[in-house]
């Protein structure tokens, strides 16, 4: 990432932050949500699901962007993500304070 | 009785669960399955579109992609093999106010189903057919499919495919679709813009999304749903407005995505309107 340029409004530039919610018995561990999470904080958990799937879980929950693709790539809609409070748009909030204030430790 | 039940935390539910018959999930579709992908894109695209939900059908035939239509909970019919566009040809001619959706497998609806393509295609009947292609018949076992590369392995082609598959965007250029798109279940959010579109269209439109059938298609091919994923990632190229005949899929080279025809032309209920209610 050496030769990218920092954008000159990264300083004001709000990145939106996102929780993470599993309906989990509804997940068979395909991994999907895992492998093309842009931050790659999704892992596969050592826990059981009704259906003896290991479901995911968060690794640090406060890197979430909210960017919405573990929930669009899911084919069981198993995984979603909303935004935390205090981080939509149009609120004044440096991603720097929204991380460790929204989001809930992983269950 | 003073005895108060105590309050469960609200837990948001999933965006799509209104859209969702929850009380049949699990779905069937086996693990890693891309079925389900197109689907939930599908039914993003219908909230997004703004369509009246109360209008809007979804239609399916037989096969795994045709149990879609059971788990939307709009009103949704379950066909029979390969009859799924002229279930919905019938529904729009006789209530020109609905929004049809088509969704099925390349087996329903380009095997069996072929002939009511082609015709719908001509005719422009106005709807939206989201073909699922996953190279073969995943329902019954992964026997050979009219969208099975060549060469490919399957359980009745166990020392490779002797024939040529469809391109089935030029298939449906050819017959007159009106518009006409391919994606993979990875580029998930081009599907659902793509049916979007569709869906605040008028005419014939055609979306094919190649998925992985990984228990059938992908185990004798040797594919782990993984590696078809980081091959729809790697071997793809997004080219819009391509030539429809140069979009054979074929992984070894590059495989053309993106929206290759989108025209207007009188739908086939208007044209009849025209002609015999004058009023
Ligand atoms: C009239 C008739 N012929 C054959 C079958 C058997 N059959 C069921 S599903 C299927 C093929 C489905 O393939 P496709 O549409 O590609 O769906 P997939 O399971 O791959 O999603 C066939 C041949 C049937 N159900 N009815
Ligand atoms: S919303 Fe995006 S960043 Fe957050 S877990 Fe899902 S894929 Fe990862
Ligand atoms: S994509 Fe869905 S089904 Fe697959 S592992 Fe993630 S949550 Fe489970
Ligand atoms: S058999 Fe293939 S197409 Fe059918 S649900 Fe399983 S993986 Fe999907
Ligand atoms: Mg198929």
């Amino acid at each position: 990432m050496d030769f990218w340029r920092v954008p000159l409004d990264a300083e004001e530039v709000i990145v939106s932050r996102g929780i993470v919610h599993f309906v989990e018995d509804r997940c068979k561990g395909c991994g999907y949500c895992i492998q093309f999470c842009p931050k790659k904080i999704l892992q596969t958990s050592t826990r059981f699901n009704k259906k003896s799937y290991h479901p995911p879980e968060v690794t640090k929950p406060e890197e979430c962007v909210n960017c919405h693709f573990c929930e669009i790539i899911c084919p069981e809609l198993a995984i979603y993500s909303v935004e935390a409070p205090g981080s939509e748009p149009g609120e004044a909030q440096q991603p720097d304070d929204a991380g460790d204030t929204c989001c809930p430790p992983v269950k | 009785m003073a005895v108060q039940a105590k309050k469960a935390p609200i837990e948001p539910k999933h965006p799509l669960d209104d859209l969702i018959r929850t009380d049949r999930m699990p779905h069937i579709w086996c693990p890693g399955c891309g079925i389900g992908t197109v689907f939930s894109s599908c039914l993003h695209a219908m909230l997004a579109s703004g369509i009246d939900l109360d209008k809007t059908v979804m239609v399916s035939g037989i096969g795994c992609s045709g149990r879609g239509a059971g788990y939307a909970k709009v009103d949704s019919f379950h066909t029979t093999h390969g009859r799924a566009i002229p279930f919905a040809t019938g529904m729009k001619v006789a209530n020109p106010d609905l929004h049809m959706i088509v969704f099925s497998g390349d087996g329903d609806l380009f095997a069996i189903g072929g002939n009511h393509f082609i015709h719908a295609a001509r005719r422009n009947i106005d709807m939206t057919v989201i073909c699922i292609n996953n190279l073969n018949y995943g329902m019954t076992g992964g026997q050979v499919a009219a969208t099975t590369p060549s060469l490919a392995r399957t359980t009745t082609t166990p020392l490779g495919n002797p024939d040529s598959p469809f391109n089935l965007p030029l298939l449906a250029y050819a017959s007159g679709a009106t518009y006409v798109a391919r994606w993979t279940m990875l580029h998930t959010r081009e599907v659902t813009d793509s049916i979007q579109t569709c869906l605040t269209r008028k005419g014939f439109s055609f979306v094919e999304v190649l998925a992985p059938c990984p228990v059938n298609y992908g185990r004798r091919n040797k594919e782990r749903p993984l590696d078809t994923l980081k091959m729809y990632q790697d071997k793809t190229i997004i080219k819009n407005g391509a030539n429809p005949a140069e979009l054979g899929v074929d992984f070894k080279k590059r495989v053309v995505l993106g929206t290759f025809v989108d025209v207007e032309r009188p739908t086939f209920t208007e044209t009849y309107d025209k002609l015999y209610h004058k009023e």
